[in-house]
């Protein structure tokens, strides 16, 4: 009886994520999704510049490495040439919040049918742990090695928040992946944002609150404690809309045509 | 016979892309190419095709890398400004090796500048349009006619050589309205896009698209294996018109709408006896260096005319290896220099030659 085996729609390769990060939970979150959907065969991912910039390698359905932040706009090019694809992006909070903010809400405004995975870990972790939009009041990063100070470099961004604002999103839910209870949680949200795809609901994004052990400057057991001491009071989990906007938001040439 | 139609300039490329099976146009406004963005808005609904307007050049860049990843022809157009911002894209697109055709219709700069025409972009076309050891293929219209012509045979150039092509125009060709004859010729064979990212239906191996080559002897070896292309495309693709060079003493260098003004100022030179003619690159990427060189050796000058303070020069320079001299004329941020102008050049010229 096989009790542990990889999805299918994860490629035989090892990832290269510090011990204790959780970008590799969430790949194979996100591969299990893809398997039990039957959709690697569909699948075009879309790889950020970030920590999980290698993810074009770790699934195994078509992908494409964007340039920073410009995910959603790739996404979008894909998804409106063939709307029969299922188009994911992966994105770092840097990458999704900061130097694609404007793909980002835009890619919501316009209601792509698309899915987005989207990684809180309140750093930047690739280039060696400086501050994200979503650092919190008084982290220290090295680039905020005094603490976040409001006054000074502005508040983070609650991105399911601002996103539930927008007509074209369909969905935006933040989960955590700390424990194994929100891990199922995580899953459960995950199927429900590519189902949407599946239903042409309108975007659909999941926020998932990672951890970056390695620039947080603690154990991996630590990192799992703070998410759930500092990240989730600060960004609470649950749905932030959940709607239909296929009516709202045509998504192909086709409908467009017609 | 094929019928003519009196278009904009602007108009016959957006018009010239879809006859040559381009699907998907992405773009934002600016001027003095709007038109583009306006009619794909008529009229790729009408033929199943896509106009999206992105929220910025960086979006409608990206989106290209999009659609032609996924293997769709596409197209996306802008002036000076907008083109500055979709250079990170245009970079990931030859890194990624991904055909698009990209039209720079020119206004003045630097900065916000002007909306008037200009040729201002001619290094950053054709030398850094991106950062990286890149080119991308440039070509340089002179008519409505042509840029009908040149955009179709982009789209093939583009589809071919896997990279991106850009249309480098400027306002006046933009705006102005002559016939065209849209039958642009046969088409050339394009290879299969088995690369592209369109799902894998379980039936291939996935498709990566990807720029990023960590290992510096990887990386090395693919962007020598590029520029093997180059060299390829340079022996193969490169376009030019020669007009009354076979007895020139003055060969004016120039291309796009200021090639028409010295053509003016040629007839009216010849009148008064002075024996000038005109080399005009339509390639300005790959560079028509021999040719352009062979004419070293007959011609006593070279006077290059633009739109700007001189960017081809250098190019002239290399390309006649600097056997006889070369001189500039050009009028930049907008204005246009009246074919008196140039006459009054090419007769200093030939009063020292
Ligand atoms: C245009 C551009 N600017 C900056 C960078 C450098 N850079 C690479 S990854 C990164 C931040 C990534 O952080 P995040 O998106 O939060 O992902 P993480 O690494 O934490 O998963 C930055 C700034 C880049 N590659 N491109
Ligand atoms: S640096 Fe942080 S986010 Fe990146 S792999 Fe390591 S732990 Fe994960």
């Amino acid at each position: 009886m096989v009790v542990f085996d990889k999805p299918k729609s994860l490629s035989p390769v090892p990832f290269h994520y510090c011990p204790g990060c959780t970008h590799g939970i969430v790949h194979r979150l996100v591969a299990e999704v893809l398997d039990e959907l039957d959709l690697c065969g569909k699948a075009v991912g879309i790889a950020p510049v970030g920590c999980s910039v290698f993810a074009y390698n770790y699934f195994e359905c078509d992908m494409i490495e964007a340039a920073h932040g410009r995910a959603p706009a790739v996404a979008t090019g894909v998804k409106r040439t063939h709307p029969d694809n299922i188009v994911f992006t992966y994105q770092g909070d840097g990458d999704l919040a900061a130097i694609g903010t404007a793909e980002t809400v835009h890619v919501g405004a316009r209601g792509e049918n698309i899915t987005i995975i989207f990684i809180n870990n309140c750093i930047y972790g690739m280039t060696g742990g400086q501050m994200a939009p979503t650092t919190m009041p008084g982290q220290v990063t090295t680039t905020s090695p005094y603490g976040r100070d409001r006054r000074i470099q502005g508040s983070p961004i609650r991105v399911c928040e601002m996103l539930s604002t927008l007509d074209g999103v369909a969905y935006a839910e933040r989960v955590a992946v700390n424990t194994v209870p929100n891990i199922k949680k995580a899953k459960a949200a995950i199927k429900k944002a590519f189902q949407n795809q599946v239903d042409k609901k309108g975007l659909s994004i999941v926020e998932v609150l990672s951890t970056c052990p390695t620039n947080w400057g603690m154990t991996p057991e630590q990192a799992l404690e703070w998410v759930k001491t500092d990240m989730i009071p600060f960004y609470p989990l649950g749905v932030y809309k959940d709607a239909d906007v296929k009516d709202l938001n045509p998504t192909s040439t086709k409908e467009v045509t017609e | 016979m094929a019928k003519k139609v009196l278009m904009k300039g602007n108009e016959a490329i957006a018009e010239a892309a879809i006859k040559s099976g381009c699907l998907h146009f992405f773009g934002y406004p600016i001027t003095p190419q709007t038109e583009i963005s306006e009619y794909m808005a008529k009229r790729m609904p009408k033929v199943g095709g896509l106009c999206l307007q992105a929220e910025s050049e960086v979006s409608a860049i990206n989106m290209i890398m999009g659609a032609a990843a996924s293997g769709s022809r596409c197209l996306t157009s802008s002036s000076s400004p907008g083109i500055s911002l979709k250079s990170e894209g245009i970079s990931y697109l030859v890194g990624c090796d991904l055909p698009c055709v990209i039209v720079n219709v020119q206004r003045g700069g630097p900065g916000l500048g002007g909306i008037q025409p200009s040729q201002q972009d001619y290094y950053q076309a054709t030398k850094a349009n991106g950062h990286g050891d890149e080119h991308i293929l440039v070509l340089a219209p002179s008519s409505v006619q042509e840029m009908a012509q040149l955009t179709s045979e982009a789209f093939d150039l583009a589809d071919i050589y896997r990279m991106p092509a850009m249309i480098l125009a400027d306002g006046a060709l933009g705006q102005m309205m002559e016939p065209v004859d849209f039958e642009l010729g046969t088409k050339r064979e394009i290879p299969e896009k088995t690369w592209a990212c369109n799902g894998t239906e379980g039936k291939r191996k996935k498709n990566i698209i990807n720029s990023l080559l960590i290992d510096p002897d990887e990386l090395e070896t693919s962007v020598v294996n590029r520029f093997k292309r180059y060299d390829e495309i340079a022996e193969k693709e490169v376009k030019y018109e020669e007009y009354k060079c076979d007895d020139a003493d003055i060969v004016i260098v120039a291309y796009g709408i200021t090639s028409r003004i010295c053509k003016t100022a040629i007839a009216a030179a010849r009148a008064k006896g002075i024996k000038v003619g005109l080399f005009r690159p339509i390639t300005l990427w790959p560079y028509p260096k021999k040719q352009l060189g062979a004419l070293a050796d007959k011609a006593k000058h070279f006077l290059v005319c633009e739109l700007n303070m001189g960017q081809m020069v250098d190019d002239v320079k290399v390309a006649t290896e600097c056997k006889k001299p070369v001189s500039f004329f050009g009028r930049t941020g907008g204005v246009i220099p009246s074919p008196d102008e140039v006459l009054a050049q090419i007769e200093k010229l030939a009063a020292a030659l």
